[in-house]
């Protein structure tokens, strides 16, 4: 479909001058500042989550079922969130999500980025066939909503977190693939590589020590996108029921579990959703600002 | 552009034949057997499970199964139902004008307020205006769309009151189905009231489906602006003397339009997305509710089908887009 | 002619429309889609509500409200002395509808009936396989290909006859069930003469039978119209019109009723029954259910091939909690397999008590020890187990205290009952029962018979003591006989504990105040044909 016009979007080399020039473009951005801030407080609740919190995750005061947040009209003031339809305290499985959300994060991006970019290179430094095969293999993968693939996908692995990070890796994939071919193709005539070609290099190290490098940028802008997108899915699908299973204290899950309480006891829909769209909207800022400082061609704006 | 067609064409046959084969390898791979899915809380005796397996062909060798399942669809038959015994065409033809009304809303509430919010936001750039409508589309695009509607749901149906829960029109309407859209249909059989009620049904979800595109077009456009009125032709404008509403109007505007046009095919896809989402939480009668509930019917066909038919539709929608980028934008054709 | 039909079917809509303004109208916010509207096939309650219950009848009906057995399309019948021949006396004059697709040229008559058991039963019926991938679950499930002899026409058009193999007590309740609807031979007649298979569908599209509603129309996944029936034997019903608004997600269903979109509803979350009890507007009538929750130990895998390990785990767990935090007050404790409200319940039975101590005595003179286990939880809410993940919860933190760790598995629902049927399944599984004709056979023997093993017996438990009393009580007729021998079962089951029997829910049914006469039903259908509505 798009594969050919996409050619055309291929970024400049993403080459920065150093890491003060990035810093200075980023910086210029104060919501990827904040962002990056709330980013990094996310990152230390995550790591000392068993500190953090006040109780252990999955521990049920049967007594305070339900119970209000202290702050809304509950009784128990060591609930700051209030207790879910088990008497689990919201807060602190919601400081265990975030382990959830953020690995959820890290290992799809990692594992849609290995993919992709391999698929990526191998296609757009080989040309020919293997191009053609890998990019109508991307092509039927985009045809489908990638929601939508990702349901079947855990429909036939099995429902859990696993499987969902699975499949939402695998409908991800494919706009690395793209950007990484499109990135090569524009880099692969240039003079450097022609040089390493000359000068004997092989083709695994023409691909990735003479190429890849210099194709980053957009594919760090990228992962930044496919970061808050997999948190996203991962909690859409928690949400249908197909990703992580209870008792996981993973925010999607615990949505799609509360979701009989939206008139009864609206704080244990509330808080996920809310430390959903806090997290990404961090993250979204962060790739707003790492767009603006490694982007050359958006620079401007 | 005869060619240019062709070739998109050309390019898209060998992805038809892997998106038949995606649909139909997916679904031999689900667990779970569709025979036994279908039975009652009784059970299948082992003889009848042979006799229905026989009746589904699965008793057939995978690759005639294939063969049988793309004849089948190239003669218009996506197979019967699991569950209902009806046709899927005839089910997916039923429920996906609910959706396309909901898409459209959606993408028409997304352009309305996108597209004059990214502009202004463009022209104001670095004012308050700007940066705050920035801020809210960028929360609009990292919203948890199934917990927004539910948001919506609680304050505007639970605690105003303003909006119906659910539904597509209030049950008291009944009217012969013509096209299949509420809006149209209440018209056509000289129902205004029906027309009203319609439309309040529709705004909540339209809203909630809208929310993600209608940040990327705001945010889109505002880009797409800001390196229109950085080029010279703009300036050039400006500097004739020619007063700045119209300058961004008539030059600015068309020129930055190019690429909004496909960011909203692009997000054709998206919708078909974030309509699962929707249509679950709104109990809106249409094939991203239908998916869901197929797949968790376990009724392989509509599944296998639904998929099928879905991909097709929104490569169909790329398509045209990729067509009339061309056709604003001749350079395109030259690649 | 095709023109014509057409216009016939406009009229029609025009007459429902333009009367439902002075009509009565009923709005029932229902849980699920129905498959179709041929009540043989089908084997959900939602599809039930929407055709048996509506449109058609049966030879007997269950009492409003109860599980006895009254007279329904038959006036009256007589069992002969061995138990083996039935003669059903017609009631004369019952009209099927007329609609647009159908008008009907005679009354109901023994023909009617035949046929209907007959294109569930004869392979060679031309009905049999009349839509693709058909089976007849209940028929088959019921066991009536074993039983039936023969059905046939008596000393009139009015009489049928029906003779079986042998004695079955539960026949007459099995003809009450929706699966036994009696459906219009004459039109099954007229669209098998128009020789296109596709035609035949409509049979299940596009109903005809004897009951107090009419279909008018369906709109797939949203809405089923339904005008009263004016012929109806037992005169038209008080309301005019009945609206199923089918809306899946039970909180939802719950602000309808509260905005007024509908006027009463199924199965609400337990979460909400509180909030819908307080509306002004609003009733909640309420009921016990007619069935189980439970869980079962596989008896046949170590260590639970000890009934003294399976009465430790049951012991180990709080089920007051379970029932409080789970059911919400929307069920009651269980301690036999039926629930109260069934004849020969045994109240005299002692549950198994609370008690960690104690399980873990027991644990420790079977000599187990760091016992790990599967603990499987339905992946689905049921009206006998709402939340079978959360019960799953609770119980792992019950076992955990008596230092039994139990792995939560959970599967998609038809994967879940296949594996969980196999006779080596590891684990307890969680699962349950609803009853269908009020039968306590419908429990005792469907569920933990020997038969069943690999079927429903999800404990592969094989008790000859056990087995032998409900045999017994399949074959006399005596209520009284029966009752004895079903207490004695009961005795059995506590004592071995092939199963943890948890809960029987409670039903509620929240509606609008203008709703009178709705009566609950302990078989868990939903009939609207006593209702009223004030305005």
């Amino acid at each position: 479909m798009a594969a050919e016009t996409t050619t055309t979007t291929s970024a400049a080399p993403g080459r920065f001058s150093g890491l003060r020039e990035f810093w200075y473009y980023f910086s210029m951005n104060h919501g990827a500042v904040l962002g990056l801030a709330v980013f990094l407080l996310l990152i230390l609740v995550a790591i000392f989550a068993p500190v953090l919190a006040p109780f252990p995750p999955d521990q049920q005061f049967r007594e305070f079922i339900r119970m209000a947040p202290s702050w809304a009209g509950g009784t128990q003031p060591q609930f700051f969130l209030g207790t879910d339809e088990v008497g689990r305290d919201i807060l602190s499985r919601l400081i265990h999500g975030a382990r959830f959300s953020l690995f959820i994060g890290f290992f799809v991006v990692v594992l849609a980025m290995i993919t992709g970019v391999t698929f990526g290179l191998l296609a757009g430094y080989f040309r020919g066939w293997v191009d053609a095969m890998i990019m109508r293999v991307m092509d039927i993968i985009l045809a489908f909503p990638s929601l939508l693939l990702a349901l079947v996908m855990v429909a036939i692995l099995g429902p859990g977190l696993l499987n969902a990070m699975l499949a939402i890796a695998l409908v991800l994939q494919p706009h690395f693939a793209r950007l990484t071919r499109a990135a090569v193709l524009s880099e692969k005539s240039r003079e450097y590589v022609t040089s390493a070609k000359v000068a004997g290099a092989g083709h695994l190290r023409q691909m990735f020590i003479t190429i890849l490098p210099n194709c980053l940028g957009p594919l760090i802008v990228q992962a930044t996108l496919s970061f808050s997108n997999a948190i996203l899915d991962a909690a859409a699908l928690g949400f249908l029921g197909m990703g992580a299973q209870p008792p996981t204290p993973e925010w999607g899950t615990m949505l799609a579990r509360a979701r009989e309480f939206i008139t009864s006891a609206w704080w244990i829909v509330t808080m996920p959703g809310l430390a959903i769209l806090i997290t990404v909207l961090a993250i979204n800022l962060v790739g707003d600002g790492l767009r603006d400082a490694l982007d050359p061609k958006l620079k401007r704006s | 552009m005869l060619r240019f067609i062709l070739q998109k064409l050309a390019l898209i046959v060998p992805t038809i034949i892997g998106i038949t084969i995606a649909s139909f390898a997916f679904i031999r791979l689900l667990p779970g057997d569709p025979i036994l899915a279908m039975a009652s809380q009784y059970g299948v005796t082992p003889e009848r499970y042979e006799i229905l397996k026989h009746q589904y062909g699965y008793d057939l060798p995978i690759w005639q199964q294939y063969f049988n399942y793309v004849g089948g669809i190239l003669q218009g038959n996506f197979g019967i139902s699991l569950a209902t015994k009806r046709p899927v065409i005839e089910e997916f033809m039923t429920l996906f004008p609910a959706t396309v009304e909901l898409a459209l809303f959606a993408i028409l509430i997304a352009v309305a307020l996108g597209i004059p919010a990214g502009i202004f936001a463009a022209i104001k750039r670095g004012s308050w205006f700007d940066q705050i409508t920035m801020g809210v589309a960028l929360t609009g695009y990292s919203m948890p769309i199934f917990w927004w509607g539910l948001l919506l749901i609680i304050f505007f149906s639970g605690y105003l009151g303003w909006t119906p829960v659910s539904g597509r029109i209030a049950v008291s309407f009944f009217f012969p189905r013509v096209t299949g859209f509420m809006l149209i249909d209440s018209l056509i059989a000289g129902k205004p009231a029906g027309f009203v009620s319609a439309l309040r049904h529709l705004i909540l979800p339209a809203v909630v489906l809208a929310t993600i595109p209608l940040a990327v077009i705001a945010r889109q456009t505002r880009s797409a602006m800001l390196e229109v009125l950085g080029e010279d032709y703009v300036r050039t404008a400006r500097a004739k003397g020619l007063e700045p509403s119209r300058v961004v109007a008539v030059h600015a505007f068309r020129n930055a339009l190019i690429p909004v046009v496909t960011t909203i095919g692009l997000q054709v896809g998206l919708l078909m997305g974030g309509a699962i989402l929707t249509e679950t939480i709104f109990s809106w009668p249409g094939i991203g509710k239908w998916m869901i509930d197929s797949i968790s019917k376990r009724d392989y066909v509509s599944v296998q089908s639904g998929l099928l038919l879905i991909a097709l539709i929104v490569m169909a929608v790329n398509l045209i887009v990729d067509i009339l980028y061309a056709v604003i934008n001749p350079r395109i054709r030259v690649q | 002619m095709h023109l014509m039909k057409t216009l016939l079917a406009a009229t029609a809509l025009v007459a429902v429309m333009g009367g439902s303004v002075y009509a009565k109208q009923l709005v029932f916010c229902s849980e699920a889609s129905p498959a179709h509207f041929d009540p043989g096939p089908t084997t959900g309650g939602n599809d039930f509500d929407a055709s048996s219950r509506a449109i058609y009848d049966r030879l007997v009906e269950f009492e409003h409200g109860g599980t006895a057995v009254i007279p329904g399309l038959a006036e009256s019948w007589e069992v002969s002395a061995d138990g083996l021949e039935y003669t059903f006396k017609l009631r004369p004059g019952v009209k099927f509808h007329t609609t647009s697709y159908f008008t009907p040229t005679r009354d109901l008559t023994a023909d009617d009936v035949i046929f209907s058991l007959e294109r569930q039963w004869k392979e060679d019926n031309a009905w049999n396989k009349y839509l693709e991938g058909i089976s007849w679950d209940y028929f088959q499930g019921m066991d009536m290909p074993k039983f039936l002899k023969s059905v046939e026409k008596g000393a009139d058009d009015l009489t049928v006859v029906i003779t079986l193999n042998e004695p079955n007590a539960p026949m007459i309740a099995n003809l009450g069930m929706d699966f036994a609807s009696i459906v219009s031979k004459e039109y099954a007649d007229q669209l098998l003469a128009k020789n296109d298979p596709a035609a035949l569908a409509d049979f299940s599209n596009k109903p005809v039978g004897t009951g107090a509603f009419v279909f008018v129309d369906y709109q797939t996944d949203a809405v089923i119209r339904y005008q009263a029936f004016a012929d109806y034997w037992r005169g038209k019903v008080a309301i005019d019109d009945l609206i199923f608004a089918i809306t899946t997600d039970p909180a939802v269903r719950a602000q309808k009723l509260k905005a007024g979109e509908c006027d009463i509803m199924s199965y609400p979350a337990p979460a909400d029954v509180a909030g819908l009890q307080d509306d002004a507007n609003l009733q909640v009538l309420e009921q016990e259910g007619l069935n189980i929750g439970y869980m079962s130990y596989n008896t046949t895998v170590a260590p639970m091939d000890n009934a003294n390990v399976r009465k430790a785990l049951s012991m180990a767990i709080n089920k007051t909690a379970i029932v409080d935090a789970v059911y919400e007050g929307a069920g009651q404790v269980a301690k036999n397999l039926i629930p109260p409200t069934m004849w020969s319940y045994d109240d005299k039975i002692v549950d198994t008590t609370y008690d960690p101590e104690g399980a873990k005595k027991l644990l420790a003179d079977a000599g187990v020890s760091g016992l790990t286990l599967d603990l499987w939880a339905m992946p689905v809410s049921r009206p006998y187990n709402p939340n079978a993940q959360r019960v799953a919860e609770l119980i792992q933190a019950d076992w955990a205290a008596v230092g039994v760790t139990a792995n939560i598995v959970t599967y998609e629902w038809t994967e879940y009952r296949e594996r969980g049927k196999k006779p080596d399944r590891p684990g307890a599984f969680q699962i349950g029962w609803t009853g269908d004709n009020g039968d306590p056979d419908n429990f005792f023997a469907t569920l933990f018979s020997c038969s069943a093993i690999g079927v429903s017996n999800y404990s592969s438990w094989c008790n000859d003591d056990f087995e032998k009393v409900i045999q017994d009580a399949k074959k006399v007729s005596d209520q009284a006989e029966r009752t004895a021998l079903y207490t004695k079962a009961q005795e059995i089951f506590k004592a071995e504990e092939p199963a943890m029997t948890i809960a029987h829910s409670k039903v509620f049914m929240p509606m609008n105040k203008r709703v009178v006469g709705y009566t609950m039903d302990p078989l868990g259908i939903h009939r609207f044909d006593n209702v009223d509505v004030t305005e």
